[in-house]
């Protein structure tokens, strides 16, 4: 297991532990219920740490 | 009527684009689904974010936004959950299918465990899974025809119309589909739904936020997962799931054969997350019909986006959305009754009697395409599902071949033949027979506590599949010594 890996486990646990910790509408975020916004946001942040662990990601370095 | 002849007129330039387009580039299922295109250009970021759009996500999603409430949610999750795993997963697939020569999803399973017999048990599966699929299909085209037709046409005689339609499209655009038809279904459908997503919620209610605040004091707790039923428990199951079933499919595995290289997997991963953004949009829809057009209960919940289109629009407009709508199910519709049909053709008969030239297997595969119709037909008739419960059966089936691949590419060898066998099966047997009999958790074992009682059978399926699985791997083993060469490893 290298740190880059455990970045993978981030937004599953986000996105599921979510289900629990972010059940409630309140407070409104952007117009939207809590637990709408918090899912909308493990999406975009889906994509942030995949970028990341693709810049970590020695397998993508070598030739562009 | 005009909204009618408008879904007509639709449907008429899609047949005659896939005519016109025949000598132009052709599409297959892979290259119509997850990662066959690349990027680069605004027009493929329209076609990537339209793509997301099926009667599934259309019909679907908004039914499900106006039936269910926040459950719903889960439709957003899944798909980032599965392009996480695609980092890994993808490569390390590619590279052994590309040194094997692999085409099909059941070719690497037939390499994997060197038996041809598996192969077909996979194929099989494979056909089973895409039923519902292509059901959910044909129930949307009839909910579109008989909705824009203002209930004139009644549904039954609508979903039979769609369904030749549908069969006569795979049929008239020969064993392909074209491209052009894809792109017009892709732009068509983004607009209308990112155009509704927004407009409906600022005309009934003035903005997003009212429309919500509206929503959870007219029904307190819909926006929400409820503490039964469709609990945390069950939303976090679903999604695990639809993930692990997310690849598994027999188009979305094949797509990943056709990709140059491997890193454009990785790259894909990081952007398609963001694609599922726009499946807000569909939501937000759905949740303005839940007061503005109240009443649709149960598999009705479906008709909920076009009811709020009809009250809303004048007829043409209503034909506009309705003829994006039949164009996410004759797109996805016809690539799936071709898929079916050709696995039936290629991988299962053929694979019985290797003696079928490919003519023969070409033929077989047409005539097989009314047949699978049929079959979708009769179930579409037998059943008061859901759009979205269909999809969820289907990947209860696809995802009982997961456990077999993830385990057959570690170092170990954690899996023979008849392991993986017997664990498909025994995971297959068990969502027929939920499925079947109707069966609930709580039905079944009513001292469970809560949280286990809601979880999504296809999760029970999974893990009685497990069980089987490792069970019959170490019985055979001290019986026979396991062939095949030694597995691949999984790098990363």
């Amino acid at each position: 297991m290298r740190p880059r890996h455990l970045l993978g486990v981030l937004p599953v646990l986000g996105m599921l532990g979510g289900a629990w910790l972010a059940d409630r509408t309140e407070p409104y975020v952007l117009g939207l219920p809590f637990i709408l916004f918090w899912m909308l946001a493990w999406v975009v942040l889906t994509s942030v740490v995949l970028a990341v662990i693709y810049k970590l990601d020695p397998a993508n370095r070598s030739g562009e | 009527m005009t909204a009618l002849l408008v879904v007509v007129a639709t449907v008429l330039v899609a047949v005659a684009l896939a005519l016109r387009a025949r000598r132009g580039r052709d599409m297959d299922l892979e290259q119509w689904s997850v990662g066959g295109r690349g990027f680069g250009s605004v027009f493929v970021f329209l076609l990537m974010a339209g793509e997301i759009y099926t009667t599934f996500t259309f019909l679907g999603g908004s039914g499900w936004a106006y039936g269910k409430g926040g459950p719903a949610f889960y439709i957003l999750c899944y798909g980032s959950i599965a392009f996480v795993m695609s980092y890994w997963l993808l490569p390390t697939l590619w590279r052994y299918a590309k040194r094997k020569g692999l085409l099909s999803q059941a070719d690497f399973f037939t390499a994997k465990f060197d038996s041809p017999g598996l192969g077909v048990l996979v194929s099989l599966v494979g056909v089973v899974a895409l039923v519902p699929y292509l059901v959910l299909q044909l129930k949307g085209l009839g909910i579109i025809v008989s909705e824009t037709s203002g209930g004139r046409i009644p549904y039954a005689a609508a979903i039979i119309a769609g369904t030749v339609v549908l069969a006569a499209y795979v049929t008239i655009s020969g064993v392909r589909g074209s491209a052009w038809t894809a792109a017009l279904k892709d732009v068509l459908i983004l607009v209308v739904v990112v155009f509704l997503g927004i407009y409906l919620p600022l005309h009934y209610f003035g903005g997003f936020g009212p429309m919500f605040h509206a929503i959870d004091a007219a029904k307190p707790g819909f926006l929400t997962l409820p503490a039964k039923g469709m609990s945390p428990s069950w939303f976090v199951s679903t999604v695990l799931l639809s993930a692990f079933g997310f690849y598994m499919w027999p188009h979305s595995f094949g797509a990943v054969y056709t990709a140059r290289d491997e890193r454009v997997f990785r790259r894909n991963a990081i952007v398609l997350p963001l694609y599922q953004l726009i499946l807000v949009f569909v939501f937000f829809a759905g949740f303005a019909a839940v007061l503005v057009v109240p009443g649709l209960t149960g598999s009705d919940g479906d008709l909920s986006l076009l009811r709020i289109t009809a009250k809303t629009f004048d007829p043409w407009f209503v034909g506009v959305v309705g003829g994006a709508g039949v164009l996410t199910a004759l797109v996805p519709g016809s690539l799936i009754l071709m898929t079916a049909a050709t696995m039936l053709a290629k991988n299962i008969y053929r694979v019985a009697r290797p003696a079928t030239t490919d003519r023969q297997t070409a033929v077989l595969a047409k005539i097989l395409v009314p047949v699978v119709a049929l079959v979708a037909l009769y179930f579409t008739f037998n059943g008061g599902d859901t759009i979205v419960s269909l999809l969820l059966m289907g990947y209860s089936l696809v995802t009982q071949l997961f456990p077999a691949m993830i385990l057959s590419l570690c170092r170990r060898r954690l899996v023979n033949t008849a392991g993986a066998a017997a664990g498909i099966v025994v995971g297959v047997a068990v969502v027929a027979a939920f499925t079947i009999s109707g069966a609930t958790l709580t039905g079944l074992a009513p001292w469970l506590p809560q949280p286990l009682k809601d979880l999504n059978t296809g999760v029970v399926a999974l893990v009685a599949n497990l069980v089987v699985l490792g069970l019959v791997t170490m019985i055979t083993r001290r019986h026979r010594a396991v062939r095949g060469a030694p597995s691949e490893s999984v790098a990363a």
